[in-house]
């Protein structure tokens, strides 16, 4: 019995014993599986799992450069990047938006307007870009926000510097404006050089010069933690700074423009013949820029956008219209230089011009005629009968091939954006955009610059400009100089010109002389803008804004105001050294002479009165 | 007689226990070095992993100091005791369990805590020794190995706190006391045909558990069958506890220097994901010492068990050594991505005092069953 007992404890223990060291087997079992499991990670995936913590650590952010500001010719600050504090939104680190933003309005004002412009920029955002909620935060709200910002992970006061025109209207159309980068523009740029930047030019210099203004960006890196927060900067590269532009323009100018123009539509272009640089580029009316750099509201862009006035609508570069009588002066050369005529010679008006054998009557502007008129008195007193039969004589395609020298049909490459070509039209393009051949009377048309012949505002200046300078033809541009910021010296921009060769150089000085007796001769059309202090040459201009029938008379009094010719003048001054060439066309203005020509001779008084009190300030640049 | 197994020959009885002043006042020599040693190495990561605040590792060493004394306090009862107290224990904590889950369902929500005015008290904790004391009470009874009856009674006595804790909700500790249940029975010598039974069973009870589990505790099985599927969420805690282990590579990135756990990408790093702050800094190496660490630990109680004087005193001590494996495997197999992320600390290491005590109070009684064995 004893025995039996004494030999079942054993067994028992024995049967423990072996489940014990069974145990221990599955220990080690586990324990195994664990180090084969450690064996995996840090032996066979070290690799990997190392560019996995180094990554989560290490993140490159970018650092984006200060855009360059602008100044005009006289030093005179155009566009500055002015600090302002705005609350923005990363939308992917916040759980519930609408709660959130609830919260801050207790804390921050936010309108229903903050709210709009936010549901708008957050559907053009890229992913965890943060988006504005409130712009422009008082240093009362960034305070009250850096108190309580702790309870709003994925919200931030974002610190950055807005572009803002202390000009406004007056250079809106000659800067353009930046705005926040959109989707289709992210498709086109550098993204790399962009990443950090929100803003970029959408229009005007802003545009043309980007990447000049824009600079290159740098980069830092810097150690994170989970929670994004920056511990410390590993490694930086600093970005280049946009470069300072200097422009060409003169605010003085530019502001004697937009007076002369006042309330009226149109657009006034003045050049500098000797180098090209655009000193005043008036297009009216105009908008307020700084609207539209943190993101204009739908109301405020619908009022621009929808107005019959067009704010919008850079008529300077844009603006097509038919030249007119401004381009006779030019037509004239052609007929000189391609052996087609003489200047002595005479033509007869009698009021009317129909070509051999019909009966239509292309008519003159002066129904009973200018009678037997040379080419002199066919500038100065605009006849274009002459111009008809000159047309006929050279033919559309000589007429055409001279006309293009001059940059007709042709955008000027002029450094503001959006630029438009006109139109200089020609046999070759009738049959390949109308698919119809070219009729005789049409070249008669284009020899008063009329018909389909379409021209900008700065064309009809650069072309004046190059006649000013005797056939030196210099592409326009608003660009002088441009800037390193600290740097010692400004680097001048290239200039871009060409000559043109008329075969005979005094064929200049006959057509100058002929534009100058558009203002000083007895007869001229623009007579009543002589000055006393220096002589202006220039030429009328009136574009037909509708046809008017054969049997019918023009009758401005009882046109619809937005029916009536359009008016043009083209000058430059003084005749014997010229340094300032304007071209004006003043919308549904009636004659050139009476409305286009007085908004010149204000232009060409801001620049030269201006230059005759100082010696030698004429030329802003020295040169 | 000759093809009996060799360990059938060892006569684990004949080697008498050492005579010493630390034996009489009821302390296991290796079992404390190994501990003290543990738990010192757990003090130096706890620094490192708790962003070097002096004062957690003060509050730390403060509870190991608490349960170092407990686990001393229970070393001097006698394991006889213990055998008697039971089913009392196990008793008092299936009422407090029930206590709890009332309190809870008028508070709303989870509830694990008593408060007994002195003292706020886990009773699941209680449970932890509650569980293998009672089964190894019931299968001492009757010889081993176990009849049927008593695997059932055993097996219900168990499931009764554990469908309780798991109702808290609290997978993990349920967990582990229903892993108490079965490792004593296993020690008993449970047959294998039992076993394997018993493991059919659990695989058709699985749809069962899951149909009852909450959906965090679903999400985390979801997460741990496809880590990258919630990046942000669940996820976050597999995905860089296993870039913290794998970029410390064979030595590691240096002690105070692991990136993942200093720059916070790291969640609970001081707490369950500690052995990735380990894996981090000291590298495979430093991992598979802290890993002997416990090797040791556990072969120390295993032997415990293996030539402990009563049935009783076997099946406890070999269950209490059992449970804390399970410990160490469920948390090392967590942070290391082989298991789901179940909130079971990594054992004596991990910042926290609850399980602690108990773990120490594990030790106690393996102590008590080492040193109150009759002298021979």
């Amino acid at each position: 019995m004893l025995e039996d007992s004494l030999e079942d404890r054993r067994r028992e223990q024995r049967l423990v014993t072996v489940r014990a060291i069974v145990a221990a087997g599955f220990v080690l079992l586990g324990l195994g599986l664990i180090l084969i499991r450690l064996a995996h990670l840090q032996v066979e995936m070290h690799e990997h799992f190392s560019v996995l913590s180094q990554d989560n650590r290490v993140k490159i952010q970018p650092v984006p450069p200060t855009r360059g500001l602008i100044y005009d010719a006289k030093g005179l600050l155009l566009a500055e990047n002015h600090p302002s504090f705005s609350l923005e939104l990363t939308i992917e680190k916040i759980d519930d938006l609408e709660a959130t933003i609830a919260e801050l309005a207790k804390l921050i004002p936010i309108t229903e307007k903050d709210r709009a412009r936010f549901a708008r920029l957050k559907r053009q955002r890229m992913r965890f870009q943060a988006v504005p909620i409130r712009l422009n935060l008082t240093a009362a709200e960034v305070a009250r926000f850096a108190v309580d910002g702790y309870r709003f992970p994925g919200v931030d006061v974002h610190a950055e510097l807005i572009r803002t025109y202390p000009k406004a209207a007056l250079t809106a159309h000659v800067l353009g404006y930046v705005g926040r980068i959109n989707e289709r523009e992210l498709a086109s740029i550098d993204k790399g050089n962009y990443a950090g930047t929100n803003f970029i030019g959408k229009g005007g210099v802003e545009k043309a010069h980007e990447d000049l203004l824009h600079g290159r960006v740098g980069y830092q890196q810097v150690e994170v933690n989970a929670r994004g927060r920056i511990l410390r900067t590993l490694e930086s590269t600093p970005p280049e700074p946009g470069q300072d532009l200097y422009l060409y323009l003169d605010v003085a100018v530019q502001q004697a423009a937009t007076e002369a123009l006042g309330d009226r539509r149109g657009a006034v272009v003045a050049i500098d013949p000797r180098n090209g640089g655009v000193l005043a580029l008036v297009s009216q009316p105009s908008f307020d820029p700084n609207l539209f750099v943190e993101g204009i509201s739908q109301t405020d862009y619908d009022a621009l956008l929808y107005s019959p006035d067009k704010p919008l609508y850079n008529r300077a570069v844009r603006g097509q219209y038919p030249p007119g009588s401004t381009v006779k002066p030019f037509i004239a050369l052609g007929g000189l230089a391609t052996g087609t005529i003489n200047s002595r010679k005479g033509i007869y008006c009698p009021g009317y011009f129909s070509l051999p054998g019909q009966s239509h009557r292309f008519r003159c502007w002066r129904r009973g005629g200018h009678g037997t008129v040379n080419m002199r008195q066919a500038i100065v007193q605009s006849c274009d009968v002459y111009f008809y039969s000159l047309a006929n004589q050279m033919g559309i395609e000589k007429l055409h091939d001279f006309m293009a020298t001059f940059g007709f049909g042709a955008r000027t490459g002029v450094d503001i954006s959006g630029e438009l070509p006109g139109l200089l039209p020609s046999r070759e393009w009738k049959e390949r955009v109308r698919k119809q051949p070219w009729y005789p009377g049409e070249t008669l048309i284009v020899g008063i610059g009329q018909g389909s012949f379409l021209a900008t505002p700065i064309q009809l200046a650069a072309a004046t400009a190059a006649a000013a300078n005797r056939g030196h033809f210099i592409q326009p541009r608003l660009g002088y100089a441009s800037r390193v910021p600290g740097a010692p010296t400004a680097h001048k921009l290239p200039m871009v010109s060409r000559t043109l060769d008329v075969g005979n150089a005094s064929y200049w000085d006959t057509i100058v002389e002929d534009m100058a007796q558009v203002v000083e001769g007895a007869r001229g059309t623009a007579k009543r803008i002589r000055s006393k202090d220096y002589r202006i040459a220039g030429k009328t201009g009136t574009a037909q804004v509708f046809s008017v029938g054969q049997k019918e008379t023009y009758n401005a009094a009882t046109t619809p105001e937005r029916m009536r010719d359009h008016a043009l003048f083209v000058a430059f001054a003084p005749v014997e050294d010229p340094r300032i060439a304007v071209a004006v066309i003043v919308e549904n203005g009636g004659h050139g002479g009476s409305t286009a020509a007085p908004v010149a001779r204000r232009v060409i008084d801001a620049h030269l009165g201006g230059a005759q009190l100082s010696q030698d300030g004429e030329d802003p640049h020295g040169n | 007689m000759a093809t009996s197994p060799f360990w059938t020959h060892l006569d684990w009885e004949v080697r008498p226990a050492e005579p010493g002043w630390l034996r009489r006042i009821h302390i296991d020599v290796p079992l404390l070095l190994g501990l003290l040693v543990l738990c010192g190495f757990g003090l130096v990561m706890l620094y490192s992993a708790g962003d070097q605040d002096i004062a957690t590792v003060k509050r730390q060493l403060v509870r190991l100091g608490i349960a170092f004394g407990f686990m001393l306090a229970i070393a001097q009862v006698p394991p006889a005791s213990l055998r008697r107290w039971s089913l009392g224990i196990y008793g008092a904590g299936v009422l407090m369990l029930i206590a709890v889950l009332v309190i809870g369902e008028i508070g709303k929500g989870a509830q694990r805590w008593l408060d007994l005015g002195v003292v706020r008290f886990q009773p699941s904790e209680l449970l932890k020794l509650a569980v293998p004391m009672t089964v190894a009470w019931l299968l001492s009874r009757r010889p081993l190995p176990p009849s049927l009856l008593s695997i059932l009674l055993a097996m219900t006595l168990t499931l009764i706190p554990v469908v309780l804790i798991a109702k808290q909700p609290d997978l993990g500790t349920s967990l582990l006391v229903a892993s108490a249940g079965i490792l004593v029975l296993f020690i008993a010598g449970l047959s294998w045909r039992m076993i394997i039974g018993l493991a059919a069973a659990a695989a058709a009870l699985a749809p069962l558990l899951w149909m009852g589990m909450h959906d965090y505790q679903r999400a985390r099985v979801m997460t741990f069958l496809n880590p990258e599927s919630d990046p942000l969420g669940t996820g976050y805690h597999i995905i860089q506890s296993q870039i913290a282990i794998g970029s410390g590579g064979i030595s590691g990135k240096g002690w105070l220097n692991g990136t993942q756990s200093h720059l916070e990408f790291l969640p609970e790093r001081h707490t369950d994901f500690i052995f990735a702050v380990i894996g981090e800094e000291l590298g495979f190496t430093g991992i598979v010492a802290l890993l002997g660490l416990y090797l040791f630990i556990i072969v120390r109680g295993l032997m415990i068990a293996a030539r402990a004087e009563s049935n009783y005193d076997r099946l406890l001590a070999g269950g209490l050594t059992l449970v804390f494996f399970v410990y160490l495997f469920v948390n090392t197999g967590m942070v290391t991505g082989l298991l789901p992320v179940v909130g079971v600390p990594l054992p004596l290491i991990s910042y926290g005092g609850t399980s602690m005590v108990t773990l120490m109070a594990g030790f106690g009684i393996l102590m008590a069953i080492e040193t109150h064995r009759r002298k021979k």
